[in-house]
């Protein structure tokens, strides 16, 4: 950090900013507060929908239709920019105050090329034409680490890959040199790797340019990895502020403490995370206590009834909870630890249930005047696995690599283009007609968009009972709606939901309702396709609870399909590690995690931000893997992996590694695994 | 993509094909030479040997596929379906059943037309463009709404009344311009000004309308928020971010038009005696001149299916993304 | 023995068919929420409610101009003697009774509104012999006034007085019925509830629907007192009134924008669906039959097959007792030539939507589980893609109406013996051309034609609005909330 890091660059005060909308006034930031010094990393911390994006914008004054800044001041040097004109605003965003977003594909012009984008910036705020700003959009994609500038300046967005998108993003945004660099989740579309060198980027150019930034994220090991101060956000409110270490060793509201319970990582084979019931309340809702009243377990009368005021905390962490009013100091004594640890039960790991062999999905490319077949995306190539009755096997890589095609594959919604998948010794690819119709009821599938996966014309209870009507099972009609309502209660949902239409939940409810369609069958195997991905943290707790809890109970075998390597170490006994179509390591969760052998499961595993400040940012020895993910349809020669591979070898470029079989459990497909 | 380009033309050949069929079994299974017959010699009781006169002279008394009366190839090629339908490939469209030469017809017919359907395409799509462009800048303020308005209701008054009223009033009341008729060179300004403003006008209310909508979807989407955290001004987001990029549904949906304009306007170049092949189709349509039907038609779907094929290069040269993979 | 015999024309049970739907649609859409929540959406804006009333009011003019009978002649012989009763040649129907006074007041040319006189010079014979060329007096039109001159315009105001007022009596009769069902519900009292209605302060836009009703009243009552002495659109070339055949060209529009739609509808959606559905050589092939004919300009194809089917019929003539009858077949097989063009459009927006939606993961969902695929079509597909159906539907009929009009003067439109805007309009280009111009034939047409398609585009666009998420553009969020507060 530097000298100059106590000068503040920007300073909140009360802002507030309402949008009109059909559904009402709805206070989108409602008095908040705070400072960022020069280069120095604020993360915005908090759940989908309580305001962090809106706080950039708001900055920015990018308001949204309806939007307006309803009172408050934002201070920037000497100016307050809530007093300035539109004009004087504009030279303000991209000068002074520069912003990246989420989409780094959609958030580019399509149709200018790159140079052209970065260009403007250098037009509107410095001046620069011709040559100078050409001379300039070089140095400044260099500086983001974007190889061949000169030749890349003049091409388009869709040529340059998510992770290279998002690094001409940067460029864009340095353009002005900003003295605030706002974030608005620059890596969540990004794959673990890519995020990783990203995120590098972005702390590498901030200590060089003594920028400030603002960081927007709802992923605690990006702030672990990335932030100086923390502040949480709750429905609009900024609740609680904290520095680094602070926040990681003590967080004070009862929020920001169930936020870190609920993180999946770590607790392996311990028992149930900590839950957040209900979910984030609707900003239009006229708040008159505390807005985490309702989903606080250490809540009384008073959370209720009045605003708790600010109480500081000392070494900079303030927090908005009566909790830390000294009137209140009797209720403090146990606000944490209710975290429950119980055993997990080990679970009846049974006969091998899934036995995939050498399974493969080849899409043909058609080319040319006649469409004939030129080559294959491999998407699946050669994939096989094992899965014992009530266990679970997490499938895990990056987009892309396959993963969800092979879960389709094994479950023939898509027609696998060779090798087998038997369930319970019968060979699901050779079944047809009434065969295939009655194994479909031993193995279902849980999606991952719980937006996309429930038909929003039909009530729950026909959702549910639609397996069951198809594969005519369960009896009557009478017969089967006591199985639906028995089901729904064993997923968490009332009985008198079963009349109502998708859009009246939410997404984790969803997310039970699209469980409870699977159970209904009773299946032994469900493959789960990263069902938790689009839900925030508190409600993924929820659900990860909710399938562990219904595979003791039911023995169930899970197939989970997933990228997040926390949601691999709580739910899963086995580990298959996929990199373009091809399974790279394979063996127990405990083996795999912790002692990772091939190089990619290494750099995948290293590139993870943890939530702790004081882990070992994994082996120091693995060096962030370099580049992007080749494409599929034209895979490296040799090993896959190899032109990403830091310990690659002439042997790597020739030929692609057998499976080697390094333990009892595991193989490992690298030349140089032992 | 050159391969795509030529398996789109190649793909043009069977629509084409489909085109011929269907007009043939619509001109001579569905009804027969001998029903266009007598609709054309008029009266109700003609006698059967003016009906077969009546088609020996145009080439009607042929047999459909299979001529088992002539000999060799001829078989085959003299019969209704190769004369009428299947020559119409190599762009010969025969006599009409008035005797006249089509293709002569056509050619002296295209340039009216064109003199009057290019101008309404060019001044259209500018001034369609333009209002458009100006509702989204002032989109959802009062100006936005009554231009919205004003939209809807010149987009529910008929064609019709905006040449009938425009004849009646400009030509007739005021005595501007000519009511109807048409000089080449210099002087077809004077004829062609009023047609060309009617037909702009009584295309713009849907064009604007559709425009409209591109421009405001543009707006809304991520690429443009990142223009204005740039600092752009709300003008330089509006011509330089989104035009660019709505302009490609816009000119791409416009290319397709560009080959049928040969064709003409059936309504205005018949109101305003213009002597185009749009007059020239509405008075073989009222003289139940099949001949000239039948060619008027496939010509028309020949221009359309070119139209497609010029609106996939045109996406090609606007849309970097086709453009370059 | 009955004074009539019912007809029943082709396009009358066609016509049947569509109201039948179109109540189990209604009935259907009461019943489903998420049809309601956007059904109340499209009702919400009072543009909507305000287009329904012009709209119901041409369907029932075509409702009952659809109950079609022949009159039974006057008998000659003794009716008791079991003399076979013969009826008219003449198809007439309910309209006709309704609108007699109009119908039947033949004029012997073109006579101005509210005009006295014929509009042109006739030689009459004097009382005293000699010959005179003037303007007749006319047979019917202002015939009850003696000095018609200096009488007309007080009794024209007399008469629009009264019929106000009867207009004005029947609206607040209409708005106390309705303030009683709005004030039931919100449990308001009849004043309070009649305000908010006229206010627009209620959840549904009634305000729309009552001034557009006051509209309506006062001016179909002051059209309804006055057709009986004047001539209010004046007469045509034969002396027919103008307003009548205005009111008869109402059936055909609807006609014309309806009626296609039952040809649209089976095949647009079922090949529409089956093509994204199953994709492979079923999407090539239908796709092939679509490009075929949307690649031939619109009106060229309709005008080549109704030139064919002219002929074939005309060819037919036998198999029609009346001129009505042939002039419906006409009208039927062009509405049946319109809808096997016009699916194609329905057809390649339902490939598409069906192309997203068996992508999505509830589908997959069904997959899953065996459900077959015509199940899955039904179950999943077409309920998520109807309200392209309905947006289609409702924006094609406004299209519909206004090709009539062009078919018409292309010379393929209906029959000309039919009433219809496209053949006033046709007439009109001559008629404007005389000197001077009879300018209140098409007068009559555009006013008629005009509001009919206004309110079926601004219902067109609540439709879309409501139905297509997409469509929603910042302004009409903006102007709801102010709808709102």
């Amino acid at each position: 950090m530097s000298q100059n890091q106590n000068k503040t660059v920007l300073s909140l005060r009360e802002l507030s900013m309402h949008i009109d909308s059909e559904r009402g006034l709805v206070r989108a930031l409602d008095r908040v507060s705070f400072d960022i010094r020069a280069g120095e990393t604020f993360a915005l911390l908090g759940e989908s929908g309580c305001g962090k994006s809106m706080t950039a914008l708001s900055l920015m004054r990018l308001l949204p239709p309806g939007g307006r800044i309803a009172g408050g001041a934002v201070q920037m040097g000497e100016r307050d920019l809530c007093g300035l004109t539109e004009a004087q605003m504009r030279k303000v965003r991209g000068g002074d105050m520069a912003m990246i977003f989420q989409e780094p594909g959609t958030s580019l012009n399509a149709v200018l090329t790159v140079g052209q984008q970065i260009g403007e910036v250098l037009d509107i705020h410095r001046g620069l034409k011709g040559e100078a700003a050409r001379t300039e959009a070089v140095a400044l994609m260099k500086q983001v680490g974007i190889p061949d500038p000169e030749r890349r300046l003049s091409e388009y967005p869709f040529q340059f890959s998510g992770g290279m998108k998002q690094r001409v993003m940067i460029a864009m945004a340095l353009a002005g040199k900003p003295k605030l660099l706002i974030a608005d989740e620059p890596t969540t579309a990004l794959d673990v790797t890519i995020q990783a060198q990203v995120l590098d980027l972005m702390a590498d150019l901030q200590r060089e340019q003594q920028m400030a930034l603002m960081l927007i994220t709802h992923d605690l090991g990006v702030v672990a990895k990335m932030a100086h101060r923390i502040g949480v956000m709750y429905a609009g409110h900024l609740i609680e502020e904290a520095p680094r270490e602070r926040f990681f060793t003590k967080p004070a509201h009862p929020y920001s403490v169930k936020l870190f319970e609920a993180l999946p990582e770590g607790h392996r084979s311990a028992g149930k995370l900590a839950t957040i019931p209900g979910s984030v309340p609707p900003l239009t809702t006229d708040f008159v206590g505390c807005r985490f009243a309702e989903r606080c377990q250490h809540a009384w009368d008073r959370c209720r009834g009045e605003l708790p005021a600010w109480h500081d905390l000392g070494d900079g962490q303030r927090v908005r909870c009566h909790l830390y009013d000294a009137a209140e100091q009797g209720r403090n004594a146990n606000k944490s630890g209710a975290k429950v640890q119980e055993a997990k039960p080990e679970t009846r790991s049974g006969d091998t249930l899934l036995e995939v062999k050498a399974l493969q999905v080849h899409f043909p490319i058609k080319r040319g005047v006649f469409q004939r077949t030129v080559g294959h995306v491999k998407a699946v190539d050669g994939v096989s696995l094992t899965l014992k009755a009530g266990r679970t096997l997490a499938l895990v890589g990056e987009s892309g690599c396959g993963k969800t095609t092979a879960g389709k594959a094994i479950l023939r919604l898509i027609e696998p283009t060779g090798g087998s998948a038997a369930l319970g010794g019968a060979d699901i690819g050779a079944l047809d007609g009434a065969a295939l119709r009655a194994m479909r009821s031993k193995m279902q599938m849980v999606f991952q968009d719980p937006f996309g996966s429930l038909n929003p014309r039909l009530r729950v209870a026909e959702i549910i009972d639609e397996g069951m009507a198809a594969l005519g099972i369960g009896g009557d009609l009478a017969a089967r709606r006591d199985r639906i309502l028995q089901i729904m209660q064993q997923v968490g949902l009332r009985p008198e939901m079963a009349d109502r239409y998708p859009h009246e939940f939410s997404g984790g409810q969803r997310q039970r309702i699209a469980v409870a369609r699977a159970l209904a069958v009773s299946p032994q195997l469900i493959v789960c396709d990263e069902p938790t991905s689009a839900l925030d943290v508190s409600v993924q707790a929820q659900i990860l609870n909710l399938l562990q809890e219904l595979q003791s109970e039911l023995g169930l075998a899970f197939l989970f399909i997933t990228h997040n390597i926390g949601v691999v170490e709580y739910l899963a006994h086995d580990v298959a590690v996929m990199y373009l179509g091809r399974i790279v390591e394979q063996g127990s969760a405990e083996e795999v995690l912790k002692s990772p052998r091939h190089p990619y499961t290494q750099a995948l595993l290293a590139a993870v931000p943890r939530a702790d400040i004081h882990a070992e940012a994994g082996d120091a020895s693995v060096k962030p893997v370099k580049g992007d993910l080749p494409s599929p349809s034209n895979p490296p020669q040799g090993c896959h992996f190899h032109p990403r591979c830091p310990q690659a070898s002439d042997v790597c470029k020739q030929a692609y590694p057998e499976a080697r079989k390094v333990s009892e459990t595991r193989v490992v497909s690298c030349h140089f695994a032992q | 993509m050159i391969a795509y380009l030529i398996r789109r033309l190649l793909w043009a050949l069977p629509t084409l094909i489909g085109v011929n069929l269907l007009l043939f079994a619509l001109f001579f299974v569905v009804s027969s030479p001998d029903d266009m017959a007598r609709a054309h010699l008029g009266a109700k009781r003609v006698t059967q040997e003016a009906i077969e006169k009546w088609k020996a002279d145009r080439g009607y008394d042929k047999p459909l596929f299979w001529n088992s009366a002539a000999d060799g190839s001829a078989k085959f090629t003299d019969t209704i379906f190769v004369t009428k339908s299947a020559r119409m490939f190599v762009l010969d469209f025969g006599k009409s059943d008035e005797g006249r030469d089509i293709n002569r017809e056509l050619k002296t017919r295209m340039g009216p037309s064109l003199a009057l359907a290019l101008p309404v395409f060019l001044l259209g799509l500018f001034v369609a463009i333009s209002f458009a462009l100006m509702l989204a800048f002032f989109r959802a303020t009062w100006i936005d709404f009554s231009g919205v308005v004003l939209c809807v209701v010149l987009m529910s008054i008929s064609g019709l009344f905006y040449i009938i009223g425009g004849q009646y009033i400009v030509a007739r009341l005021w005595s501007l311009v000519p009511i109807s008729g048409f000089q080449s060179g210099l002087d077809s300004v004077r004829f062609l000004a009023l047609p060309v403003v009617v037909g702009v006008i009584a295309g713009l209310g849907a064009n604007v309308r559709w425009y409209r909508a591109i421009f405001l979807e543009e707006i809304g989407k991520d690429y443009v928020r990142t223009a204005r955290a740039k600092g752009l001004s709300e003008s330089a987001v509006l011509f330089r971010h989104v035009l660019k990029n709505g302009m490609i549904p816009i000119l791409t949906g416009a290319v397709v038009v560009i080959p049928s304009l040969f064709l003409g306007s059936l309504l205005s170049e018949s109101f305003f005696g213009i002597p185009g092949l749009g007059s020239y189709t509405i008075q073989a349509i009222l003289a139940q001149d099949f001949a000239i039907v039948r060619a008027m038609v496939f010509i028309g779907a020949l221009l359309y299916i070119l139209g497609l094929i010029l609106t996939d290069i045109s996406y090609t040269l606007v849309d970097p993304r086709v453009r370059l993979q | 023995m009955k004074d009539f015999q019912f007809v029943v024309l082709w396009s009358d049970v066609l016509f049947a068919v569509l109201i039948a739907a179109l109540v189990a649609g209604v009935s259907f859409a009461m019943r489903r929420e998420h049809l309601r929540r956007a059904w109340r959406g499209v009702f919400s804006r009072p543009s909507a409610m305000a287009s329904l009333v012009i709209l119901l009011c041409y369907l029932a003019v075509a409702i009952i101009d659809s109950v079609h009978f022949r009159p039974a002649l006057e008998q000659k012989g003794d009716p008791a003697a079991g003399a076979k009763v013969v009826y008219s040649v003449e198809v007439r129907s309910l309209l006709d009774v309704v609108l007699a006074d109009m119908r039947e007041t033949s004029e012997k040319s073109y006579s101005e509104p509210f005009a006295a006189y014929l509009y042109e010079k006739q030689v009459m014979e004097q009382p005293d012999g000699t010959q005179k060329r003037d303007y007749p007096r006319l047979k019917y039109g202002a015939a009850h006034l003696q000095d018609p001159e200096n009488e007309r315009a007080a009794d024209i105001a007399g008469r629009l007085v009264k019929a106000f007022a009867i207009g004005a009596a029947l609206w607040l009769l209409a708005l106390a019925v309705l303030a009683r069902g709005v004030g039931k519900r919100q449990g308001m009292d009849l004043k309070t509830a009649a305000i908010a209605i006229l206010r627009g302060r209620t959840a549904i836009a009634w305000d729309g629907f009552a001034w557009a009703l006051l509209v309506v009243l006062l001016f179909g009552s002051a059209l309804f007192t006055l057709s009986g002495p004047y001539h209010v659109f004046g007469t045509d070339a034969t002396g027919n009134d103008v307003l009548y055949q205005t009111f008869k060209a109402m059936r055909t529009a609807l006609m014309i924008g309806t009626l296609a739609t039952l040809v649209v509808l089976p095949l647009g959606i079922g090949l529409g669906i089956a093509a994204g559905y199953y994709g492979g050589w079923v999407d090539d092939a239908i796709q092939y039959i679509y490009t075929v004919i949307s690649s031939i300009p619109y009106v060229l194809l309709i005008a080549a097959a109704a030139l064919m089917m002219q002929m074939v019929i005309e060819g037919r003539s036998d198999l029609f007792d009346t001129a009505a009858a042939r002039a419906d077949a006409r009208l039927v097989s062009l509405c049946v030539i319109i809808g096997a063009i016009s699916w194609t459009t329905l057809c390649r927006l339902l490939r598409a939507e069906t192309f997203k939606l068996r992508e999505l993961d509830y589908v997959q969902a069904a997959r899953c589980f065996g459900v077959s695929n015509l199940r899955i079509m039904l179950r999943h597909i077409l309920p998520n893609a109807f309200h392209i159906v309905l947006i289609t539907v409702v924006i094609e009929f406004s299209a519909l109406v206004l090709a009539e009009a062009v078919l018409s003067y292309v010379g393929v439109g209906v029959d000309p013996t039919t009433f219809s805007f496209g053949n006033m309009i046709n007439k009109a280009r001559g008629e404007l051309a005389r000197e001077p111009a009879i300018w209140w034939s098409i007068t009559s047409a555009f006013v008629f034609m005009v509001s009919l398609v206004l309110a079926a585009n601004l219902f067109a666009d609540a439709v879309r609005d409501a139905f297509d998420p997409r469509a929603l553009t910042p302004l009409r969020r903006r102007l709801r909330l102010g709808a709102a507060k």
